[in-house]
């Protein structure tokens, strides 16, 4: 059907190997960066989603449908051609001490997987029944005991697995960096198929290495439910 | 902040160069939002029943599938039928239908996923009234589980959409005229308004897709009790 000559040598060690395995790199930092400034601005954020005060609990709210009803890649390019006209100055040159691209790639990819993260949070919360809440009080738990002691304790188990679960997410969405010029996985196999004419392999090894990526998240979150996560309950 | 760039291109942002060229920005973005979505609701329906067929290559070939799909990022499928459509017909295919290509074999992964869900919310009890009055499994599928199951995956089916649509704004790596690459060209040959023009196209994304994510929730409530709506 295909009238095309594969030639795996070209992929498989040499520059182009090296080009591939650092675009791995890259885009495993992006993945890692986003996720865990992701993950401190996401609770954050349901911490306010969760606050007695309306306004906030609307502020925060809003936030979170307006990110997550967006494309990523106008978020990516929010940041990267128009953010600082908005940013004020000092923040600004700050924020130019690294390269520009690498560092509009982790905000928009940390703005948009907070948001993700911060329904995780919130959800695994809900999920603990709230007889847990009325039995900690009736011992004589305050309000932040039962929090800090009873339920927090529950509700980390249940968000564990989606939160690993948008590891795996942030590794597929790192791939729009490259509209950015940021050279991760996606951007090296585009390379090697405009300067060496062998886009088929360069894409197979890129799609290969996305695949062992998602499998071993996919098979660490089923080992942690089995082992932490029981049917019927938190263990 | 000036939105006189705005302005200026407002119905190239909303048409493209429709009528004296092909129709692109917003339309074309819902187009390919829409096209997607409903071949891949086909697709996982097919995908969805096929998991459940007494025949177990296809099982597998089907979890092969969807777990490919499901873990690698769709710039790599539509490059995929970028570099193959071409192959695969011996002659350059649209553009469109490239992305159109790829939005659908991704998002049918998703879809039977949906489509399991809504099957394994039929009661059992429904199926085995089926059998007892003597249907034959596949009519039992298609005249009493799948009816129902369709009923209750409306509500993901649309924020399926929402996501598609979102999707469809990747379709400017390979030079589709929808939104996203009109906003780029727009920036391009204005250079002195990218927050605006940015902020203006999320927020056309987000009245789209803020108005389906409402629609869905209200359908799950009213779906949710039971009432018939359809």
């Amino acid at each position: 059907m295909l009238n095309y000559q594969f030639d795996w040598r070209v992929v498989a060690s040499g520059a182009y190997a090296e080009w591939l395995w650092q675009g791995l790199l890259l885009t495993l930092q992006l993945a890692a960066l986003s996720c865990v400034l992701g993950f401190v601005l996401g609770l954050v954020v349901a911490i306010v989603r969760m606050s007695p005060v309306a306004p906030l609990r609307w502020l925060a709210q809003a936030y979170l449908e307006f990110i997550r009803n967006t494309p990523l890649l106008i978020q990516i390019f929010f940041w990267y051609f128009g953010a600082y006209e908005v940013l004020p100055q000092t923040v600004n040159d700050w924020l130019n001490q690294w390269p520009f691209e690498f560092v509009a790639a982790v905000i928009a990819l940390t703005v948009y997987t907070s948001a993700f993260i911060a329904e995780d949070i919130r959800s695994g919360i809900r999920a603990v029944p709230r007889e847990q809440m009325e039995a900690a009080r009736s011992q004589g738990m305050g309000y932040l005991a039962a929090m800090r002691f009873v339920i927090l304790p529950q509700a980390v188990r249940i968000t564990v697995p989606p939160l690993i679960g948008q590891f795996l997410n942030a590794t597929k969405n790192s791939s729009l960096a490259m509209t950015i010029g940021v050279a991760e996985l996606t951007f090296q196999a585009r390379q090697i198929e405009s300067v060496a004419f062998k886009g088929l392999e360069a894409f197979t090894v890129a799609t290969l290495i996305y695949l062992l990526v998602s499998l071993t998240i996919t098979a660490v979150v089923s080992t942690y439910e089995q082992h932490y996560l029981r049917p019927g309950g938190v263990r | 902040m000036d939105f006189t760039v705005i302005t200026d291109n407002f119905t190239y942002f909303m048409i493209g160069r429709y009528p004296q060229g092909a129709f692109g920005g917003v339309a074309l973005t819902l187009y390919l939002a829409l096209v997607s979505c409903v071949l891949a609701l086909v697709g996982g329906v097919v995908l969805g029943v096929a998991s459940y067929l007494p025949f177990r290559p296809l099982r597998w070939l089907v979890r092969g599938y969807t777990h490919v799909m499901r873990g690698v990022p769709l710039l790599m499928v539509i490059f995929w039928m970028y570099f193959l459509l071409p192959l695969a017909f011996k002659q350059p295919v649209p553009e469109n239908w490239t992305v159109i290509a790829a939005l659908t074999l991704f998002t049918s992964a998703y879809m039977a996923h949906i489509v399991r869900a809504g099957i394994e919310s039929v009661p059992i009890g429904q199926r085995e009234a089926a059998l007892a009055s003597g249907l034959q499994p596949w009519q039992v599928m298609t005249y009493v589980v799948l009816p129902q199951a369709l009923r209750n995956m409306i509500p993901s089916f649309v924020n399926e959409l929402v996501a598609v649509t979102k999707d469809t704004s990747l379709a400017f790596i390979v030079g589709v005229s929808e939104l996203t690459h009109i906003a780029t060209q727009v920036n391009n040959r204005e250079l002195t308004h990218p927050a605006e023009i940015f902020l203006f196209v999320a927020a056309v994304y987000f009245v789209i897709c803020f108005s389906l994510t409402q629609l869905s929730r209200w359908l799950e409530r009213r779906l949710s009790w039971g009432a018939k709506i359809l």
